[in-house]
């Protein structure tokens, strides 16, 4: 049994070899990658969007299962097939989407799905999720609701929930994202303490701050591979991000100079709540001019969404002005408080490609033709609809946009992710907008289909309209947009011009949120 | 730290845990696919059937679907299963737009009651007083306008406050049968369970070429026209299609979801309130508590099981009318009780309801090649 | 006087305890996030099952008082588990509408009693349209008729055949597990949020199976009680009206809350027979009987304007789950 446990030198609590993961036959998340973690120390894992963080925890966590590589757990070879095959290694996850029922309290949440077969006892157990939440310097009720917590109080819970099964290697998976810097502070005393209580904990973040604050050693993941691990005492932020972003990579989108650059748009400092109450953008500030690619960085989640959304007329909670010139008079029309019908009533031509194309932009149960209808149908005859202009729509983007379809009747939901956008992209642009939002238009796109956005974005500039575009990939944003809006945690950090900001620079722009807020102070 | 070193491992954890079988959702299974898996369910049902069936009557199999076709089609009964055939294709159609928004009204029974007693109520109590035309008229108003407020009135407890609208709709039907009982003991001073021809004389719809189903049937048909261009070619349909796939993208092209819930339910209510008044005002000149015949949660499965097309209703509508006509001859024939038909119905039901499956889904079996002996090691 | 009260308090529970049997079966059932609108084909079909069984036994002359009970309980518990088991099967695992199943299984239930009971019925060359099993009957119902010389609480009492009490026990059992035992938690998770309860490593399969044929045994045992306490062994078709509608009326009544159920039922039932103690016109009775359904409506409509999270149904009632292979 213990023959594989004489290992060399140091013993790890975790360790990865060579662990490759793809999806289909494209993707690939993983490269051979090999990671270690040793007893008692934060390793962080540090990478952009996209470069297979969390793909490689839920490996880990017995979400996915590595097509090929393998798992050491204290020496011994594991093997992990389902998040409960992971408890009895003692790994649990914290995940990004908290899974909580709603209207039980955090110590049923905790407990539930254990069944060690004893008495149930709903009270022992608050006692002990009390003790553990002392024991570590939770700050948290075990018999509230979590209809009635926080974000940070509800991670929490999740965070207890893995202790609470015993734990010793536990992973949080970007923990920071949700909360504010005090809650962070106060979460990373609580690792520290884990800490030295002998946990290993492996934490996901793109925040350089946090990563030179909290961790021990930092492993940096780029596109899927393992680039380095090294001790945090030894490296700095400059360093870090070389390494996450790597070299600038060349990749010939054209860009042409802005003509007669008009403003089109103006935000002026827009403060965003969430349903819930949070506020999810802070003084947000900037002009979108015509004949122009207004690009914004950030890391996902940093208001991005809700920005677009509130231009769109989508969101309700905004305070601020949205202003926009109508390219044809120059006149003013205030966007804020209007609803997207409003938007459409008053002559405003404001295109809107939204992240979730098939849960926001299109119908994926509809095909191509009724999806264009979406934006147009309210036109023309009364009562009836009338297919026929979509219906031609639909066949001219297919041809200039060689989308890959049966036919215009096809459900879209059937049509591949790039043929998916283009669709969408196809109908926001044929409404010939003044302004054109995209958020993540390349996401999941193989290359061509890419470069195809990128040149249907550079004829729309080149035709006078205000281009937003929400990008993830640096390199893009550097070669296509004229200027980049960096925002970090909801807060605008920067906009540098599109033709001489370095990649660097903007790598920490995305990650300042902190010391901004110190300089508010 | 030794302790980390004794992590018990229970043994399950190193079985591999491939399951026996896996099911994956599918899409788009082509209409050859479909059909054939369709006409394969109900073929097995009727199988069913012909084994159940003589086991009861004594039987074969054959005479009795035989006995069934006859007690649909034969000449004296042909315009009765006309009629219940038209009578469940239009609630059905009623409540069509309403389940393509995914606002599970199953309150129809309720909504024909409605449209019904109204109907009745304005026969009762204007008849002899006004003008028979101006019963009439108001009659039609009062029967749509009583079906569109029963419809109404959950749509807008949805619309504004997310109240529960299968619970509420399913309510409101035995609200309206007690008030068709209560309407019954006060129109009629003799007791009876029915308000019958007798009382309602006045203001009766017109009998159309000399055939009492007639003005239902080319209503019907009309009808089914309307609510397949309103459902496939018109805005409101439309708008009705995209709330019911995603309030998300409705609220991105800026439709107006609580405005097109209650619409779509004021339709539904006014349609089945349509065919309560036809009922009462040109079919029986009669109402009790009974008058829908369950027809209302019978429409639903129609409904349901045409994927809400209306075209394909004809067809589903057509299937379960004939099961319920064929059988009541059936349970005639070998003196069996007329609830016969419901077991069958509720057989065929089971099986179509099932087959679903076996569209939207794939099922994998997947061979255990010694899995746990390889991970064992 | 007193008397008066109490035999009205007896008649409002019998009135209201196969409706409490057949909500407390349906909350259980609910509470795995399945919405059975089956229930009253359910309670028909267990109460025909009661009926064929009794009527088995009984024509065997000898009547012995165990298994007089013990026989159409059984073929109860196996009819209703019989037809809650085609429901589950159908949205479970097969992934169907579950609105379209449970009436399906209403339709099915209703037509199969009437069809059995017709039947039986004419094999007993009874010249009435009904079917008498009123020697078993007599072992399960109370007295029926309660002397006025009785004391008050015999008034009470002595009308009450012991499945009463056995449909309070369950009620207050099934709240129990739910509120106080770990299965209970598990289930309540799972009606709340299946995927999180897949994701905390508990079969939702599993819990959903087992609380829809156990919800709809306890529900077939009001149409077991229906027949042989409350209408004295005499089966006639569609006497029982829409008891199961009532059912389902009640879980929204008590919240998805057993206890409040117990509670529930015997005001429902009250409602239904108040016009026999109260002086109204006959006319008024439809009025009187429609009341249930007008508190739960106003119930249902004050919950939902009130959005207390506690008095909400289960979050996942009527959406089937399916784990999207990875």
């Amino acid at each position: 049994m213990n023959t594989e446990t004489i290992q060399s030198g140091e013993k790890y609590a975790l360790e990865l070899k060579n662990i490759t993961k793809a999806f289909g036959t494209k993707v690939v998340a993983n490269k051979n990658v090999s990671l270690d973690v040793k007893f008692g120390e934060v390793l962080a894992i540090l990478g952009e969007n996209g470069s297979g963080k969390t793909t490689l925890v839920n490996m880990i966590s017995g979400i996915y299962r590595p097509d090929s590589g393998e798992i050491f757990v204290n020496g011994e070879k594991a093997n992990i097939n389902s998040p409960k095959d992971a408890f009895s290694y003692r790994i649990g996850m914290v995940h990004q989407h908290f899974k909580l029922v709603d209207i039980f309290t955090a110590t049923e949440n905790i407990v539930l799905g254990i069944d060690d077969g004893s008495r149930f006892n709903i009270k022992k157990s608050a006692a002990k999720v009390a003790e553990i939440s002392e024991r570590y310097g939770f700050d948290l009720d075990p018999n509230k609701k979590i209809y009635n917590m926080s974000v940070s109080e509800k991670q929490t819970v999740e965070i207890v929930k893995v202790l609470y099964r015993g734990a010793d290697i536990l992973i949080l998976d970007e923990p920071t994202a949700v909360l504010t810097p005090q809650e962070t502070e106060k979460l990373f005393a609580v690792i520290r303490r884990m800490r030295n209580d002998g946990k290993s904990i492996i934490i996901i973040t793109h925040k350089l701050h946090e990563v030179l604050s909290i961790s021990d050693r930092v492993a940096v993941l780029r596109r899927g591979e393992h680039i380095a691990t090294v001790n945090t005492s030894e490296t700095d932020e400059i360093k870090l991000t070389e390494m996450m972003v790597g070299k600038r990579v060349s990749l010939n989108i054209g860009r042409s100079e802005p003509e007669n650059p008009r403003d089109r748009l103006v935000v002026s400092h827009i403060d965003l709540y969430s349903a819930d109450g949070v506020q999810r953008l802070h003084d947000v500030s900037f002009s979108a001019r015509s004949g122009e690619i207004l690009g914004i960085a950030g890391v996902a989640g940093s208001g991005q969404r809700e920005l677009l959304e509130a231009i769109a007329g989508l969101q309700n909670n905004v305070y601020g002005e949205i202003t926009y010139f109508d390219p044809s008079n120059d006149a003013m029309i205030d966007l804020r408080t209007k609803t997207p019908m409003q938007i459409r009533d008053l002559g405003v031509r404001l295109s809107f490609v939204p992240e979730d194309r098939l849960g926001m932009g299109l119908v994926g149960n509809m095909n191509i033709i009724d999806n264009m209808m979406l934006r147009s149908y309210r036109g023309g005859k009364p009562v009836f609809l009338d297919r026929q202009p979509p219906k031609a729509l639909a066949e001219r983007i297919i041809e200039s946009l060689q989308v890959v379809t049966p036919s215009a009747q096809t459900p879209v939901r059937r049509l591949s992710g790039g043929n998916v956008q283009k669709v969408l992209v196809g109908r926001e642009i044929a409404s010939a907008p003044s302004v054109l939002m995209a958020a993540y238009p390349v996401r999941g796109l193989d290359i061509n289909s890419s470069y195809m956005i990128y040149n249907l974005l550079n004829a729309q500039k080149e035709n006078g309209v205000a281009v937003i575009y929400v990008g993830e990939d640096l390199d893009v944003l550097l070669e296509l947009c004229d200027r980049i809006m960096v925002l970090c945690a909801g807060r605008i950090t920067g906009i540098l011009d599109g033709r001489t900001a370095k990649k660097e620079e903007i790598g920490l722009l995305m990650t300042k949120a902190k010391e901004v807020q110190r300089d508010n102070d | 730290m030794t302790d980390n070193v004794k992590t018990a491992v229970p043994k399950e954890a190193h079985a591999g845990k491939t399951p026996w079988v896996t099911i994956t959702k599918r899409d788009g299974v082509g209409l050859k696919r479909r059909i054939l898996i369709r006409v394969a369910a109900i073929f097995a049902a009727l199988v069913l059937g012909s084994i159940i069936t003589p086991l009861v009557t004594g039987d074969n199999p054959l005479s009795i679907y035989g006995t069934m076709v006859k007690g649909a089609f034969s000449e004296y009964r042909i315009w009765g299963t006309a009629q219940s055939f038209v009578m469940l294709l239009g609630i059905s159609l009623a409540v069509t737009p309403a389940f393509k928004m995914k606002f599970w009204n199953i309150g129809a029974e309720g909504q024909v009651l409605a449209g019904a007693l109204a109907t009745a109520a304005v026969m009762v109590g204007l008849g002899g007083k006004v003008p028979d035309w101006t019963v009439t008229l108001v009659m039609i108003a009062a029967g749509i306008g009583a079906g569109t407020l029963w419809g109404v009135i959950p749509a807008v407890f949805k619309a504004f406050w997310k109240t529960n609208e299968t619970l509420f709709t399913l309510m409101l039907n035995y609200v309206a049968i007690q008030l068709v009982e209560y309407f019954l003991k006060i129109a009629d001073k003799s007791g009876s369970n029915t308000v019958g021809p007798s009382l309602l004389t006045h203001g009766r719809l017109p009998v159309l070429f000399g055939q009492q189903y007639m003005l239902n049937i080319i209503i019907v048909t009309l009808l089914t026209a309307f609510i397949y261009v309103y459902m496939y070619y018109s805005k409101h349909g439309y708008e009705i299609a995209v709330v019911g796939e995603s309030e998300n993208t409705a609220r991105y092209v800026g439709i107006n979801v609580k405005k097109v819930i209650i619409r779509t339910m004021a339709l539904s209510g006014a349609i089945c309130g349509l065919m309560g008044l036809l009922l009462v005002g040109a079919t029986s000149y009669s109402i009790d508590a009974n008058l829908a015949g369950g027809n209302g949660f019978t429409a639903i499965m129609v409904s349901w099981l045409a994927k809400f097309n209306p075209l394909l209703m004809i067809l589903t509508a057509a299937l379960i009318v004939f099961m319920s006509r064929g059988a009541e001859e059936v349970s005639t024939k070998f003196g069996l009780n007329s609830s016969y038909s419901d077991i069958l119905t509720g057989i065929i039901l089971f099986f179509i309801i099932g087959c679903e499956f076996f569209i939207n889904y794939e099922v994998h079996f997947n061979r255990r090649r010694g899995a746990k002996k390889e991970e064992a090691e | 006087m007193i008397n008066g009260i109490m035999d009205f308090a007896a008649r409002a529970i019998l009135q209201g305890t196969p409706i409490l049997f057949g909500a407390t079966g349906e909350i259980l059932t609910e509470k795995s996030g399945n919405l059975n609108l089956g229930i009253p084909g359910i309670m028909y079909v267990g109460m025909i099952s009661s009926v064929i069984g009794g009527f088995a036994y009984q024509s065997g002359g000898n009547i012995n008082p165990a298994l007089a009970i013990i026989i159409p309980t059984l073929s109860c518990l196996l009819g209703s588990l019989i037809v809650s088991f085609i429901y589950a099967f159908l949205t479970i695992t097969l992934r169907a509408n579950q609105n379209v199943t449970g009436l399906a299984i209403t339709t099915f239930g209703v037509g199969f009693g009437n069809f059995f009971g017709g039947s039986l019925i004419k094999i007993t060359n009874s010249s009435a349209p009904y079917l008498s099993l009123t020697k078993l009957s007599r072992i399960f119902s109370g007295q029926k008729i309660v002397p006025d010389s009785a004391p008050w609480y015999q008034h009470l009492l002595l009308p009450l055949g012991f499945l009463v009490y056995v449909s309070v026990v369950i009620a207050l059992v099934v709240g129990f597990v739910l509120k106080r035992t770990r299965v209970g938690l598990q289930l309540r998770a799972v009606g709340e949020s299946p995927a999180t309860a897949d994701a905390a490593g508990i079969n939702v399969t599993k819990y959903k199976y087992l609380s829809t044929c156990i919800g709809g045994m306890i529900a077939g045992l009001g149409g077991l009680f229906y027949i042989m306490d409350y209408s004295s062994g005499i089966w006639s078709n569609d006497a029982f009206g829409d008891r199961g509608w009532l059912a389902i009326a009640l879980v929204i009544f008590a919240v998805w809350r057993p206890s409040i159920g117990i509670i529930g039922s015997y005001i429902f039932g009250g409602l239904y027979i108040l016009y026999n103690y109260i002086s109204v016109s006959m006319n008024m009775i439809p009025i009187m009987q429609m009341l249930p359904y007008i508190v739960t409506i106003v119930v249902l409509i004050i919950t939902s304007l009130r959005k207390r999270r506690e008095t909400q149904p289960p979050a996942s009632l009527g959406l089937n789950y399916f784990r999207e292979e990875r």
